[in-house]
């Protein structure tokens, strides 16, 4: 809401040396958004005065006609002659009183004007146009002042209002009053405790009998419907200049008489009003909803069909409007109307919100009937209008109106007197709250330290008495609160996961990976470029019905196409070695979840069961950890050459994040895509509930990705990745047990066990685990060696192995026997032959 | 070795006599200082104080000596063969010391050669600076409560007080999610953490300390100051008496311990569905203290020279949303705010471009390393 200051003056008794900036400030501190104070005109300066056009002499000769004027401009120009101007517009005659910039004047923009020759004449200054003054748009031509505004060389300044300095409001959705010069001013004359003019005290001419013949069909889509005439509207009357200035300082581009009047009074009053062309209208008119298959081309030529939720106003012709939306074409006003009729309503504010977003329609009027008008202003608004065309557009007022009021008088709310101060936590003196709620219009009865409070027609959002609280707390001020420190029961601290998932990001970037937020947008697209089969069950996934990017309507079911992306971003500007990491949710629909989550009633709280429903509508959202690596793993440098990632670091990475759980990941070969067939790891975490000794739960993939994959994504040669699950790896994490660590010496031994290429070294690492005992340390694979002397498909492992007991120096003896156990696990397990 | 004879004259045991040790003595001390290295060292020290050494060899002869003889020849050896070893102790420290300066001058390196074989990893800034947020209030004993980002209508919007048809929820810029069927869901990308406030009520046990940071959507296109995936700090507490007053506290004790202490915030009043009253919070700049406003000399870019900074969201719960999550609103009462943390990490660390924390560029984490 824009709202010129010396407007609101008008209505409010605020004090004359108050600033523009001091208003928005106090405005501010009731609640009023203030965004930025527009100083209009405040570029413009110097000898701007009336001047009255004394001669024409049309010059000829050029491309197109030009006039040359001697503009009659009093004294301002020192010497009492004409002035000498050249003026390109022909919308003015001899005789017409102008606008004419002088020489040393400044025009907005800072356009300075000096005599100049132009046309083979000197101009001595500029005859202004509306645009030219920043008054309004408007490119017709110069602007002809009206008789009687002064005499020539008379100021400009002050005559037309080029200087004013406009509040833009943005205004929230509680306080729809405050659309309006009317509802600011109010605001204005609380916060400075000053009086207030309402401009709704218009006295009601004529009688309720005899208008146009009207019905409402449901109280519940219009609560009060008002409709008054005139006759005899001159359709060429001009709007007054004040009415346009204003206007367009409102933001609204000022465009005949009898539109500049319904916007007028909106932009003053809030309440939106529609003017038909009498004649054209069919026979009574009737409030109701539409029926199905019903059709309306509005104003802006565009048929539209009806929702049976939409209030339409109607005629014997059908439709001739969308309530509160938007007008019919068949009945509008136009350059010939001359008899009209104002409409002034007070429509249902959600049947308003609906159609205007059906209809994608939003307008000064459905921003304001959605926040709800005021509830009793109509006859007045109404009546103002027709006022205001009496007034300027020589129109004659009809006696009779029609005013159905089919209002529900409003229950009043029951608070405590002290209940501001318990809200707020300051001590009010005895009284505040009834001055307060009577400042801001409400009706309020006292018995005691209850109060019955009956909030006025044009505050609809006071519904509770934590609004009524709000009104007093924010008109004593909210500096007025004051600042008393938390006392939080002893607290638990982050939970197991929340620590854990720190303690990933912090494990992944101590190993050099960088972290990446990247959006969760889709598309199928990018599933095909991981090479997605058709059934995979990655392609269920989330729809949205309003994607940012037509290409990009789903969520992510895996972090790596996000990762992809940024790193081939990263790769493009010149980063080759690049490793990244994210932590992050997916989005797994369930499977017959239902179509439609429910929604349980707001008036207690819901049920477990209800509960359970809207759990069960929701997707899967597991906390997922991916990593992506490209370039070298180890840089080159000085000290020699860098390393290439490999398939193994992206294990290793994986590995990473199941250390910082606490959980041990173990890799199996695996086939999944978008990774290398013979490259990929599945990871599982050993569970608890089988003591480690089963295969465990799988948490996701890791290797090399798939040659086609880096092709499809544009990736480096040799690009790996990883994702785990890192939901399921907290719940695989077990309380450490300190290990007892023993004094005694270490005795290791050194085995080479030649096995078939296809032979794991996993599992023949596991079977030596298992046949050397308790008195194993460790196992270290060392050397992995094939050639000739192993033979064709074989390959010969070396493992470290490190004996230890925690009560005695093992013998020899021992060391060797739990060696020969071990290899012989190996051997029975694996077929692993001892290298000779 | 001669056999012991009470009558033998010690005197006449030549290596025993005083002059012959004190000779042995001075030859050896001679041999040491001259040693150059320690390995000439070494050998000095088996020549002079070896097991064939000349003092060791009479030493062996003191046995020979009459029992009367034995003390005082005994002494003099001793005190020879302790007099060398100290020498040798000496020379030897000395010797090792020459030695080891020698060896690491040859072993000096240039220690600004660079060394980064591995890269460097780094957490996203803004990761860690909601983990500095969430931790001021965790250490004033809240608890870190979450949910869903596929969130739905209902704890995103019903149970917050938006209504169906009001302008605040059309307002919101929502991301719906659309049913397998193609129609409506009933769910959303949850456009604030406020639905955790929800759940939190309904999961714990009254009183309620609770912060929750996380990921928000709002179907704005990426640019310089918007961006469609965001991050939110809601903090909420819900207890017997509570007033805007301990609202009004929490909030002083994050900003003066995330911006520092002694720093002004101003309340204005402001409208949100889910808390009545509403307000918003300004912090005094932390940067010019109010300096720069009305003085174009000293324009600070931290507040624009405005003074003050927005911070988010606030208000006493509505006690509708009390009801909507089950709580007795005539014993309980609460607040809650919400501040951005991309707005957070703007002014604090002098971000211009919100795409700078969106695209990944390794840049942009790297230079914030493991914390901010």
């Amino acid at each position: 809401m824009r709202v010129p200051v010396s407007w609101l003056r008008e209505y409010v008794d605020l004090p004359a040396e108050l600033t523009a900036r001091d208003l928005a400030a106090g405005l501010i501190s009731v609640g009023l958004e203030v965004e930025t104070v527009d100083e209009i005109g405040a570029d413009i300066t110097g000898p701007i005065v009336l001047g009255r056009v004394r001669e024409i002499e049309e010059l000829t000769g050029f491309k197109k006609p030009i006039r040359y004027c001697r503009v009659d401009v009093g004294a301002a120009n020192g010497t009492g002659e004409p002035q000498g101007i050249v003026c390109g517009a022909r919308n003015f005659s001899e005789g017409d009183p102008v606008v004419v910039a002088l020489p040393g004047a400044t025009l907005p923009g800072g356009f300075a004007i000096s005599a100049r020759t132009t046309y083979g004449r000197v101009s001595e200054g500029m005859i202004c146009s509306a645009t030219e003054l920043g008054l309004w748009e408007d490119h017709t031509g110069i602007v002809v002042l009206p008789e009687g505004l002064g005499e020539p060389g008379a100021d400009i300044h002050d005559l037309l209002g080029l200087r004013e300095d406009v509040l833009d409001i943005a205004v929230t959705p509680d306080r729809g009053y405050t659309l309006s010069i009317r509802g600011v001013a109010r605001e204005a004359a609380a916060t400075y405790g000053v009086s207030f003019h309402d401009p709704a005290d218009v006295p009601v001419s004529g009688t309720a009998e005899g208008g146009y013949p009207a019905t409402v069909a449901d109280p519940a889509i219009c609560s009060r419907y008002v409709l008054r005439g005139v006759t005899g509207f001159d359709p060429d009357a001009e709007s007054p200049l004040w009415m346009k200035r204003r206007l367009a300082q409102t933001g609204v581009r000022p465009i005949s008489l009898a539109v500049d009047v319904t916007n007028y009074v909106l932009m003053e009053l809030g309440q939106p009003l529609h003017a038909w062309d009498r004649d054209k209208l069919r026979g009574p008119i009737e409030v109701r909803l539409a029926h199905s298959g019903e059709q309306l081309e509005t104003l802006d030529h565009v048929k539209r069909s009806l929702d049976p939720d939409d209030i339409l106003i109607t005629d014997e012709s059908g439709p001739i409007n969308i309530a509160g939306v938007m007008g019919g074409a068949t009945t509008e006003i136009d350059p010939t109307s001359t008899n009209v009729i104002i409409e002034a309503a007070h429509f249902s504010e959600t049947h308003i919100a609906r159609a205007s977003r059906r209809h994608q329609l939003s307008s000064e009027s459905s921003r304001r009937f959605e926040r709800g008008v005021d509830s009793e202003l109509q006859l007045a608004a109404a009546t103002r209008a027709v006022n205001l065309l009496a007034e300027f557009g020589g129109a004659g007022v009809e006696e009779g109106y029609t005013h159905i009021d089919l209002s529900v008088a409003r229950e009043p709310i029951t608070i405590d007197e002290r209940l501001p101060a318990r809200v707020s936590g300051v001590d009010y003196p005895a009284g505040t709250t009834v001055r307060r709620l009577r400042e801001v219009g409400c009706a309020v009865e006292e018995a005691g330290q209850t109060l019955w409070v009956t909030p006025p027609s044009w505050r609809p959002d006071i519904t509770d008495p934590n609004d009524l609280a709000e009104e007093v707390i924010r008109l004593e001020g909210y500096g007025e609160i004051p600042s008393i420190p938390p006392r939080a029961p002893a607290g638990r601290g982050l939970t197991s996961g929340q620590r854990i998932r720190r303690a990933v990001g912090r494990g992944l970037a101590g190993a050099g990976f960088i972290e990446t937020l990247s959006y969760p947008f889709v598309g199928e697209g990018h599933f095909d470029g991981l090479r997605l089969g058709p059934d995979d069950e990655r392609r269920r996934a989330v729809r949205l019905t309003n994607p940012l990017n037509d290409d990009e309507p789903l969520l992510r079911t895996t972090l790596l196409p996000g990762l992809l992306r940024t790193l081939v971003r990263n790769v493009g500007r010149g980063f080759n070695d690049v490793a990244l990491f994210e932590i992050g949710l997916v989005y797994l629909p369930k499977e017959g979840a239902p179509e439609y989550a429910p929604m349980p009633p707001v008036d207690r709280g819901p049920t477990p069961e209800e509960r359970a429903n809207l759990e069960e509508a929701l997707p899967e959202q597991p906390r997922r950890v991916a990593a992506v690596l490209a370039g070298n793993r180890e840089l080159s440098g000085w000290w020699g050459k860098g390393r290439q990632a490999t398939w193994a670091d992206a294990i290793e990475a994986a590995r990473e994040v199941g250390r910082a759980a606490g959980a041990e990941l173990r890799p199996r070969p695996a086939d999944d895509s978008p990774w290398h067939p013979g490259r990929c790891a599945a990871l599982y975490v050993v569970n608890n509930s089988d003591g480690g000794s089963g295969a465990g739960t799988l948490v996701g993939h890791a290797g090399e990705l798939h040659p086609r994959v880096i092709g499809s994504y544009g990736l480096p040669a040799r690009t790996v990745a990883m994702e785990v699950e890192l939901d399921v790896i907290e719940a695989a994490r077990t309380t450490v047990r300190a290990p007892e660590i023993s004094g005694y010496p270490v005795a290791a031994q050194d085995v080479a066990l030649v096995v078939d290429n296809s032979v794991l070294a996993a599992d023949v690492e596991e079977a030596l685990r298992s046949g050397a005992g308790d008195l194993l340390e460790s196992v270290r694979l060392f050397d992995v060696y094939t050639g000739e002397q192993v033979g064709e498909g074989r390959k010969s492992l070396a493992y470290n192995l490190r004996f230890r007991a925690g009560d005695r120096t093992l013998t020899a003896e021992e060391t060797t026997v739990a060696r020969d156990a071990a290899v012989a696990a190996a051997a029975s397990r694996t077929g692993a032959v001892l290298r000779g | 070795m001669s056999a012991p004879n009470d009558s033998y004259d010690p005197v006449e045991v030549t290596p025993l006599h005083p002059d012959e040790v004190a000779r042995m003595r001075d030859e050896a001390l001679a041999a040491i200082a001259a040693a150059s290295s320690l390995e000439e060292l070494k050998e000095v020290r088996i020549a002079y104080a070896g097991d064939r050494s000349p003092l060791a060899l009479a030493n062996r002869e003191i046995g020979s000596l009459p029992p009367s003889a034995r003390a005082e020849a005994g002494q003099r050896v001793g005190g020879a063969r302790r007099e060398i070893s100290e020498a040798l102790k000496e020379r030897g420290a000395v010797l090792e010391e020459e030695r080891d300066n020698r060896v690491l001058v040859e072993e000096a390196v240039d220690v600004t050669l660079g060394w980064d074989r591995r890269p460097r990893g780094a957490r996203h800034p803004l990761t860690t600076i909601a983990e500095r947020m969430t931790d001021i209030f965790v250490n004033m004993g809240f608890e870190v409560a979450e949910g869903p980002e596929v969130e739905a209508e209902w704890y995103n919007f019903d149970a917050l007080n938006f209504l169906p048809d009001h302008p605040a929820r059309t307002m919101q810029d929502t991301f719906f999610v659309e049913a397998p069927s193609g129609g409506e869901s009933g769910l959303v990308l949850r456009t604030h953490t406020s639905p955790v406030q929800v759940r939190a009520l309904l999961d714990r046990p009254l009183p309620v300390y609770v912060v929750a940071p996380g990921k928000t959507f709002r179907t704005d296109e990426l640019d310089a100051t918007h961006t469609p995936v965001f991050h939110q700090l809601e903090g909420m507490v819900v207890d017997e008496n509570i007033t805007m007053a301990h609202l009004r506290g929490a909030i002083d004790a994050f900003v003066h311990s995330m911006f520092g202490a002694g720093l002004r915030t101003r309340f204005r009043p402001y409208y949100f569905p889910f808390t009545e009253p509403s307000g918003e919070v300004d912090l005094e700049c932390f940067v010019c203290r109010g300096e720069s406003v009305g003085n174009p000399d000293a324009p600070c870019r931290t507040c624009g020279s405005e003074g003050w900074i927005e911070l988010g969201g606030c208000g006493m719960i509505n006690p509708r949303v009390l009801v909507a999550a089950g709580v007795d609103t005539e014993r309980y009462s609460g607040w809650a705010f919400g501040i951005g943390v991309e707005r957070t990490l703007m002014f604090a660390h002098g971000v211009r471009d919100m795409r700078d924390m969106v695209e990944g560029d390794v840049r942009f984490a790297s230079a914030f390393g493991m914390e901010v």
